[in-house]
């Protein structure tokens, strides 16, 4: 039961082909059995059973949503009441939540099972899942690879199949990246659709929500339930929140699809660029017009990144002080005292180097010069968006210049682990949905495609992507022993 | 050398909302520690703001009273800094964009008129109180006051004297009441105030160099503080020594201020827009709404009163100085019908001063308008004298009845009865041969003896001008 798609599982569990209990036990012992990928950080064993249960209550009186017994695991960003929320972090190994995330009320409350907290990088800052305080994560497509990040956990743990979908968020490609580097489906959502409340916050105004799922299909499922206005967060988008699941087998005759230059250029791996170029080939079978199109300020958005993220990130973690909730050094001589050693035991080297960098940026005198700037910048780069749009409908190319490299590969030069997000990073900055599909492999490791359309479109997005994976089977693979 | 002093002023008020500015705890004052504070104000991992749109309707509306410009759109930035009573980190405010900029007051010191320059007004949230009694060397953090809303009103540095500085203040004060955004308390910290302080040799056109005094919170202190500031520096700089930029704590105990800290060892604020929250932009139709509602402002009310109840400026001033106050007295003369004079005499007069002898606030006056009004009514058509009036006021403020229960109840009335009187004054004289004779003789000071006798025998209650009448003609 456990290689089926939710769709297929919600039809079984109507039908009494086994309970929520039954399954939510499946993927319990499968998480066990593979807890050497170390995809979890917290198995909320006992609290998946009891939900389950309730779930089958559900289901035998008929009021059952599509995602009711569906089990299902929530990366370590979201705040779960009662079940510790540690960000992958050692400054909040000790925190258990008082409250809910939207996003977690949302899922409880569309009946869905939650298996536990999934591992990530350290508040969600890495590309390899390797800075977490909770050791690294391994892909099940090679464990010798790292499966992505910052979602790492997420991702490794759809492909492996220990969860029939996984929730993850992006900053800067830790949804789409992760999802290409194992082999699944991440989306995205345009920035505003999803509510930020009791997600910890990395980059407010890059972070969103989206689901990490193992089709296109899956993931309209999960968005149906993870989107909409939240008056808790005043950056989401009070917008009605459209049927994600109706226009999926929408023709895609003359769709027009448009392939900025700047995703071809040096840098990218050539077997890489012949899967997307074969992806792309699909399309035009399929009635697509394909276009070259330009985003020439694309090539400035790891530099704007690496000043606003920082910066951001730099105020977002300083309520992590030691005084309230969280880690604190044993017997602090003073205030400073307190302050310096919490931080400096609790936060690992990549949050360190990144709140160093936002200090600076934001630090007199240079604020203009860095931060100023970069949010001028960023204005360019999604103006470069708006006008790709004004010719195509989506965009198209690769996630990651390369396939996923190896378990400490890049862990001693950060800035050509920050390079690899060339292709993810700008669309954060635009604030634009985007999504990642399997594609194809290179030496039996996954590629993955990015789409990118226009602000809240995800329903097209979702139909594009829905429409590959019905003439495809990449999103159907299962990396070996994972069967 | 003669010096001019140079005063510029930040005044925090605290706005009147029922929650707080960016989450829905409570804002009441005096609860027990850290029962007024929800997750958003203890800034646990994963929560955001969500601006309360009362502030925002509060700080439009002080704008619009001093005559501000009030921007299409302001944003709220992030200041950085750490310090255990600041949950977040970082403090809400604005920079930038603030929400009102520039505007001005009209000041009035010793009869001559003054404009003061507001350079701005922005929002930002409080932050919480550290607690250092009772903790046994440890320190507690109190999070209840952590985003509570306020206005911090800067200033030009305009005012030229500590006087000056008071009546900007008092005028600030009185008009945040009159808009009702701040209860103006200023022993519970609702609103207080930080003074830049510089001295330049009269002439001079630069600014001398500045020490902001933290803190002050009562009129008295400010005036002092200041005051006991600029002695320092002027002693400081004739003894040969410059004044630094710092930062200096009034210490109303000892009359001094001290250096809390100097410039080099101020924070590095590290500004930035804040991005959990959006611009906030000032449509037409806020604008038309809040312009409204706004109130008649102290000032046009003052100029009315002179002119519509021929008051002398004291007498407007005093009833002006809130607009419950003004607002009572409006009514009074109108329930009563009687003499705005009247009116305005007993309410400056025995009114006000009772409301200060119980240290109360015109709001918990225990005699309501109607009250007042009905005492004043009987003193005008002269059934009670004004002694009596008085009589009768004290008991109005020790209980619920009315003036004309009060007189009836304890036979207050006024005699008027020519007859009744005539019986007193018959006694009087026929008891008191030896002062009849005084005055017939020409002590004309012995008449007074008389009208004495005469009201205390009649417990006051005498028609003073008919008591005249008939001793003129008795003793004639």
């Amino acid at each position: 039961m456990h290689n089926k798609t939710i769709t297929e599982l919600a039809k079984d569990l109507r039908e009494g082909k086994f309970s929520s209990v039954e399954l939510t036990q499946s993927y319990l012992d499968r998480i066990k059995k593979h807890s050497e990928l170390n995809c979890f950080i917290t198995v909320a064993e006992d609290f998946a059973i009891e939900s389950a249960k309730m779930a089958d209550i559900k289901l035998a009186n008929g009021d059952a949503s599509p995602l009711t017994g569906i089990p299902i695991a929530q990366k370590d960003i979201f705040c779960t009441q009662g079940t510790k929320t540690s960000c992958g972090s050692k400054m909040l190994d000790n925190f258990i939540s008082p409250y809910n995330a939207t996003v977690v009320e949302k899922f409880n409350h569309s009946g869905a099972v939650m298996l536990g907290k999934l591992n990530m990088d350290e508040f969600a800052m890495g590309s390899s899942n390797e800075t977490s305080f909770y050791g690294a994560v391994q892909n099940p497509w090679d464990t010798s690879t790292v499966p992505g990040g910052s979602s790492g956990g997420s991702a490794s743990a759809v492909a492996a199949h220990l969860t029939a979908a996984a929730t993850g968020t992006d900053t800067g490609g830790s949804i789409r990246q992760p999802a290409a580097f194992c082999g699944i489906t991440g989306l995205k959502p345009s920035y505003g659709r999803v509510s930020r409340y009791g997600m910890i916050a990395f980059a407010s105004s890059l972070d969103q929500a989206g689901p990490m799922t193992r089709s296109a299909e899956d993931a309209a499922t999960l968005l149906q339930t993870m989107s909409g206005f939240d008056p808790k967060d005043s950056t989401s988008m009070n917008k009605p929140v459209p049927d994600y699941s109706m226009g999926l087998n929408n023709s895609l005759e003359g769709l027009k699809i448009g392939l900025p230059k700047e995703f071809f250029s040096e840098g990218l791996n050539d077997s890489v660029a012949r899967v997307i170029e074969t992806a792309v080939d699909e399309y035009r079978k399929m009635g697509a017009e394909i276009k070259e199109v330009s985003l020439p300020h694309m090539k400035l958005s790891i530099p704007v990144y690496y000043v606003i993220a920082p910066a951001e990130c730099s105020a977002n973690l300083s309520r992590f002080d030691g005084v309230r909730f969280g880690y604190r050094c044993d017997e602090p001589k003073d205030l400073n005292d307190l302050y310096i050693r919490s931080r400096g035991e609790a936060f690992g080297d990549e949050v360190k180097r990144r709140i160093l960098m936002g200090t600076y940026a934001l630090s007199a005198g240079y604020y203009d010069a860095y931060y100023i700037k970069a949010q001028k910048v960023r204005r360019l780069i999604s103006e470069d968006f708006k006008q790709a749009f004004s010719e195509v409908d989506v965009l198209m190319g690769p996630v990651s210049p390369s396939t996923a490299f190896g378990l400490g590969e890049k862990t001693g030069d950060p800035i050509e682990m920050y390079l690899a997000d060339i292709y993810t990073i700008a669309v954060n900055l635009a604030g634009l949905p985007a999504i990642s599909i399997p594609a194809g492999f290179v030496n039996e490791k996954p590629v993955g495609l990015q789409i990118i359309s226009n602000y809240f479109t995800e329903p097209h997005l979702l139909n594009v992507a829905h429409k590959y994976q019905q003439t495809t089977n990449w999103h159907q693979q299962t990396p070996k022993g994972f069967e | 050398m003669e010096w001019e002093t140079v005063i510029g002023l930040e005044i925090h008020a605290q706005l009147a909302t029922k929650s707080k500015i960016f989450s829905s705890a409570p804002t009441a004052y005096g609860a027990e520690p850290n029962t007024q504070a929800c997750a958003v104000d203890l800034g646990l991992p994963g929560v955001l703001p969500v601006l309360n749109q009362q502030v925002v309707r509060m700080a439009v509306k002080f704008g619009m009273a001093i005559d501000a410009e009030i921007p299409p759109y302001s944003v709220f930035a992030r200041k950085n800094y750490f310090y255990p009573d600041l949950p977040k980190g970082y403090q809400i405010s604005q920079m930038d964009h603030p929400i009102v900029g520039f505007g001005h007051i009209d000041i009035d010191v010793n009869g001559t008129k003054k404009r003061i320059g507001v350079t701005r007004a922005h929002l930002e949230e409080d932050a919480g109180k550290s607690l250092h009694e009772n903790f046994h060397g440890s320190t507690g953090i109190d999070l209840n006051r952590a985003g509570t809303p306020l206005l911090e009103i800067v200033s030009e540095p305009d005012m030229r004297s500590a006087q000056e500085a008071v009546a900007y203040m008092r005028k600030i004060h009185d008009l945040v009441r009159y808009l009702e955004i701040c209860d103006g308390n200023m022993q519970e910290g609702s609103f207080r105030c930080d003074a830049n302080v510089s001295v330049r040799p009269k002439g001079q056109e630069s600014l001398g160099t500045r020490a902001e005094l933290k803190n002050i919170n009562s009129f008295k202190f400010v005036e002092k503080a200041i005051n006991i500031e600029i002695e320092r520096q002027i002693d400081l700089i004739e003894g040969g020594g410059t004044v630094v930029q710092e930062t200096r704590l009034y210490d109303a105990d000892n009359n001094e201020t001290r250096s809390m800290r100097s410039k080099e060892e101020a924070n590095d604020y590290r500004y930035f827009p804040d991005p959990d929250l959006l611009p906030v932009e000032i449509s037409d139709e806020l604008r038309e709404q809040v312009k409204a509602d706004l109130p008649e402002l102290p000032d046009a009310k003052k100029l009315r009163f002179k002119k519509q109840y021929a008051q002398d400026d004291e007498i407007a001033t005093t009833l002006t100085s809130s607009r419950q106050l003004a607002d009572f007295y409006e009514a009074v003369v109108e329930i009563s019908g009687c003499e705005a004079k009247l009116c305005a005499n007993w309410v400056c007069g025995n009114f006000l001063a009772a409301l200060n002898k119980a240290g109360l606030n015109i709001n918990k006056t225990p005699i309501c308008q109607d009250r007042l009004a009905g005492l004043l009514k009987r003193i005008a058509d002269q059934t009670i004298s004004g002694k009596i009036a008085k009589q009768v006021f004290e008991e109005l403020w020790k209980g619920d009845a009315t003036a004309d229960e009060i007189i009836e109840q304890q036979g207050l009335k006024q005699i008027t009865d020519s007859n009744a009187i005539e019986a007193i004054i018959d006694k009087i004289i026929a008891d008191n041969p030896n002062q009849v004779e005084q005055y017939l003789s020409g002590k004309e000071k012995v008449f007074g003896f008389f009208v004495g006798q005469t009201m205390k025998a009649s417990q006051g209650k005498a028609n003073p001008n008919e008591v005249n009448k008939i001793l003129h003609n008795k003793l004639k």
